[in-house]
């Protein structure tokens, strides 16, 4: 094992271990566990970043898993300790690392009740969502897909809004459904093919020849990964899930535990069961497509502002979908296309929309939870005017909107752009009715959101003095996420090669 | 002829035997205050009997031609007596105060443990009538022990007419099969069915003695539709023994149709496995859908102790013709499911009577805040809910993988999507557990519920199991291998 797998492995389990660490602590030395928790926090990241680095620096020419480190682990059902990084997993990484350091900052002013068992979850929860970028054993990977999910469902169902508890056991339900349908198909891919390796399976394409049960073994997988997602029609534990969550919650479901589902596509589906994909995409794109527009309506009929923020994410996980499901749709046997690069493109596209909805949407969540910790309310009739009164907020807010629905010179313009642009070429029609979302998006974030919170009168009477400006942690909380937003909008070439990286290698893997 | 010599064989029923009446003997002519010892000796008779199945393992001979001494049995004999060991020290703390016999309380529950050890090492109808018989009786006393309370009584009673009912159904499907057969010895009964088959109105005899057979393990395994004791027993009988009634003694059922089934009869394997296909699908659909709707936990885990054993009888039917002990085989699922089952359910009714010590209750209501009153309580039970509906990094989960498994590997998919269904309905009813002891927050009056050491002990010994088994299940899978492996081969 190199030092750098090390590495890998100290991402993946320190915060587990940290975890343990803040159980041990007792639970009346508050400001220990939060400064523990915190300063914990930063070393994945730190380390993180290191390996990203490294991979840029020496794996990102022939691209490809590197950092592997595979030992046995059930011999009897061949069942291996696998894990690995590259070029798509390393960003998503990098996101759940930067917004777990940011969520526990942000929580140690916010959350007062129950603090230990609230950052001994948090902490035991990354592991849970590291291990699914992390990990190349099917087993290995249910096993965090599943871990990840348990301290989520405690999170929203302890510290959640009004309607927690049903919020809590919906969510939990829901992708306990999808993934035990997922875990039955990984069994028959077992039971074809003697392994859970994804590696090795993703070189033998297990049911290549046998269309039914390759549909059967896809629809099962992607079942699982579309709840997760989530796309229509399978979106309806998010709002709930979003809107009870505490802010934090929030920003770790829809900044992180959205992606599991899509990096699954990419990781698991795509290479796996390349065949029944690429007869299915259409499918997937048409679920996409239906996401982004259905998700926008939705978005427009909202009065509470966290809810809206929550379809939001449905909408714009759409565009991960459009954008696979068109990169696939390209390697139908006699798809005609102009580009030969519009796959790529696409699937470029997508995986960068993956990390932008991350930074984008995580953002939206901190700043809704910003203003309620004032107002006690997301109502928003009950708003206006807030442009004058709260000026840094409103600056905030703007950034993170513009980004959101996808201005040129901010992250969302990306990924937006080269969802469209590769499925423009691939399947024209969808692409068409598809960027609808975009203007949709524009109307729900200026009219909805912008236009009654921030602009018109401010209802004096009502708020008095207590809709204060931004403070320091909440600025602190922010500028991360508007740094690497401005960033990527306009230098997205970094990220994009390590995105561009993995598409050419999952693209490869098929043909 | 067997050699005395061989008699070694039979240890952990010998240490047993001597335990109880070493337990009983102690109560009766022992001084008042050498009572307090009581349990201890009871827990070191176990322990003994534990290292001597342990230590036996591997081995495989007959003994007299009526008992296996073969890894099958002394594996199933390790389940029955980490689960009574459990049991013991749970019953520490339930007992006094309810009942003041306690010297009869630890004998017997020696005794049982003896009639689990012998019961499973059966390998004659006779011994399988008898082993059954020995746990059924020792059970409807346990049932029934706390006689100043009604419930208990009932639970006692109710155990003992449906009991006696179904063994004697059991019975008359054994003499049918002696009838047939001219034998009482499983793997004589096996040649001489397949030698028979061109007897005249075979298949309508070995049909319905398979039929009562069923009955007799089925009641036993609480496989509906022979379950209707079950919750009411589970629910009246003191919480210690329901622990193992939901556990060991299901085990035992399963243990004893598993030989009978694989031994005696894989002449008529299309017939059982159609047979268990039905009960499957039953009993875990009856069970969740019957669970849902419960208002008191102990009663909710009696339904979900029923349906957990459809899944158990699903490893059972994707047993595949001959002896395929290769991953994914159905009956070392089973064994593997067991185990794993055997630890957390018996957590589940130790964690319940924990709390029912103090309120005397367990309705929903008494767990609000538990998260609070007793975190301790309250994380090893929700870690063993999680076990019980198959979350990953817990034994649960694996054993459902391996019966999932095994079922999709012999191609019953329905049988495998009906499955996964049922155990996500069941995970919703185990979050309601859940969500009262974490979500709800506690009523003003509520007390913090201290958990007594013994309790405490046991608890640790399942959350052990249940990590163990979900985190390092390699050496317990090549164990319930080589147990099934062992079984089949004598």
């Amino acid at each position: 094992m190199s030092v750098n797998a090390w590495i890998l492995n100290i991402i993946l389990f320190w915060p587990l271990l940290a975890s343990l660490i803040v159980l041990l602590i007792p639970s009346r030395q508050e400001r220990q566990i939060k400064n523990f928790s915190i300063w914990a926090s930063l070393l994945p990241l730190a380390l993180v970043c290191y390996l990203a680095w490294d991979y840029g620096v020496s794996h990102l020419a022939t691209g490809g898993l590197a950092y592997q480190v595979n030992v046995m682990w059930i011999p009897q059902i061949n069942v291996h300790f696998h894990v690995g990084a590259d070029g798509l997993s390393l960003p998503l990484v990098f996101l759940t690392a930067l917004l777990t350091t940011l969520s526990l900052w942000y929580s140690k002013r916010v959350i007062h009740t129950r603090i230990k068992e609230y950052f001994f979850l948090f902490l035991f929860m990354e592991t849970g969502m590291l291990g699914v970028f992390l990990s190349l054993d099917l087993i290995l990977f249910y096993l965090f897909w599943e871990v990840g999910l348990v301290p989520m469902y405690l999170l929203i169902g302890i510290w959640g809004g009004k309607n927690r508890l049903y919020a809590a056991v919906k969510f939990f339900l829901y992708t306990l459904t999808g993934s035990v349908f997922m875990l039955l198909a990984f069994i028959g891919l077992y039971l074809k093919t003697g392994t859970f390796d994804i590696v090795q399976l993703s070189q033998i394409h297990p049911f290549k020849d046998n269309i039914l049960l390759g549909s059967l073994a896809f629809f099962a997988i992607f079942l699982g990964f579309t709840i997760k997602l989530p796309a229509w029609p399978f979106h309806t534990w998010l709002p709930d899930a979003h809107t009870e969550a505490p802010t934090a919650g929030s920003v770790m479901l829809a900044g992180v535990m959205l992606k599991l589902g899509a990096f699954g596509y990419l990781r698991v589906l795509l290479p796996i069961l390349p065949q029944a994909f690429i007869k299915w995409s259409i499918v997937v794109v048409a679920l996409g497509v239906i996401s982004i527009v259905y998700g926008a309506f939705v978005c427009m009929a909202q009065s509470d502002l966290k809810r809206l923020i929550a379809y939001s994410s449905v909408s714009h996980m759409g565009y991960v979908l459009l954008g696979i499901g068109a990169g696939v749709a390209a390697l139908r046997p006699g798809a005609i296309f102009s580009n030969p690069n519009s796959a790529a493109m696409a699937l470029n596209g997508a995986a960068l929309q993956m990390f932008n909805h991350g930074i984008i949407t995580g953002g939206l969540f901190f700043l809704v939870g910003i203003i309620y910790e004032r107002a006690h309310t997301r109502d928003l009739s009950l708003f206006g005017g807030l442009g004058a009164k709260t000026p840094y907020y409103y600056g905030l807010f703007m950034v993170t909107g513009l980004a959101a629905l996808g201005l040129p010179g901010l992250a969302g313009f990306w990924s937006e752009f080269l969802v469209f642009r590769g499925a423009f070429d691939i399947v024209r029609i969808w692409a068409i009715i598809g960027v609808l979302g975009v203007i949709l998006t524009a109307a729900y974030i200026l009219w909805r959101i912008v236009q009654s919170v921030f602009l018109g009168e401010f209802n004096e009477e009502r708020w008095g003095n207590r809709l204060s400006d931004v403070m320091a942690y909440e600025k602190v909380t922010m500028w991360p996420l508007i740094l690497i937003m401005v960033f990527i909008g306009l230098y997205p070439t970094p990220v994009l090669n390590f995105l561009n990286q993995a598409s050419l290698n999952i693209l490869s893997m098929i043909k | 002829m067997f050699a005395l010599n061989k008699l070694y064989l039979l240890s952990p029923e010998f240490i047993l035997l001597v335990a109880a009446f070493f337990v009983l003997a102690l109560d009766l002519f022992g001084k008042r205050r050498w009572q307090k010892s009581l349990p201890y000796w009871t827990l070191g008779g176990l322990a003994l009997a534990m290292i001597a199945s342990f230590w036996l393992l591997g081995h495989k001979e007959a003994v007299f031609g009526t008992m296996a001494a073969d890894s099958f049995a002394y594996f199933f004999q390790l389940v029955g007596e980490v689960v009574m060991f459990m049991v013991v020290l749970a019953a520490m703390d339930y007992f006094p105060g309810r009942t003041r016999a306690l010297g009869e309380l630890y004998a017997l529950l020696l005794s049982v443990t003896l009639a689990i050890v012998v019961a499973v090492s059966a390998i004659d109808l006779i011994m399988v009538y008898l082993g059954m018989e020995f746990l059924s009786i020792t059970s409807y006393v346990l049932a029934g022990f706390v006689r100043e309370n009604k419930r208990s009584n009932e639970a006692g009673i109710k155990y003992f007419l449906y009991g006696s009912i179904a063994s004697a159904v059991m019975l008359y499907g054994m003499s049918l099969l002696y009838g047939l057969a001219g034998t009482t010895d499983l793997a004589v009964i096996a040649k001489t069915l397949a030698a028979g088959k061109s007897f005249p109105g075979y298949h309508w005899l070995l049909f319905p003695a398979l039929l009562f057979l069923t009955v007799g393990f089925g009641y036993k395994a609480s496989l509906v539709p022979f379950h209707q004791w079950a919750p009411d027993v589970y629910d009246g009988a003191p919480t210690p023994v329901s622990a193992f009634l939901s556990t060991a003694s299901k085990a035992v059922g399963f243990a004893l149709m598993i030989r009978v089934f694989l031994i005696a009869l894989p002449s008529i394997q299309v017939d059982w496995v159609a047979l268990l296909y039905a009960l499957s699908v039953l009993t875990m659909t009856v069970g969740n859908f019957v669970a849902l709707r419960q208002t008191s936990v102990k009663r909710l885990l009696a339904y979900s102790s029923v349906a957990q054993a459809g899944y158990i009888v699903m490893g059972l039917v994707a047993f595949n013709g001959g002896i395929r002990f290769a991953s994914f085989d159905g009956v070392s699922g089973v064994l593997f499911y067991l185990l794993a089952y055997a630890f957390t359910n018996a957590g589940a009714f130790i964690a319940v009577a924990a709390l029912e010590e103090h309120l005397g209750s367990s309705a929903f209501e008494d767990y609000d805040g538990l998260s609070k009153r007793s975190p301790f309580l309250a994380a090893i039970f929700f870690i063993i809910l999680l076990s019980l509906g198959g979350v990953p990094a817990t034994g649960g989960f694996v054993g459902k993988l391996l019966v999932f498994g095994a079922a999709i590997a012999n191609q019953f998919y329905i049988l495998a999507a009906i499955a996964v269904v049922n155990a996500v309905v069941a995970m919703g009813y185990y979050l309601r557990i859940v969500k009262h002891m974490f979500f709800v927050p506690a009523t003003e009056d509520a007390e913090a519920v201290p958990v007594a050491m013994p309790t405490r002990v046991a608890l640790i010994i399942s959350l052990v199991g249940i990590l163990l088994l979900g985190i390092f299940p390699g050496w317990f899978m090549h164990l319930a291998t080589a147990s099934g492996l062992a079984m089949v081969g004598l």
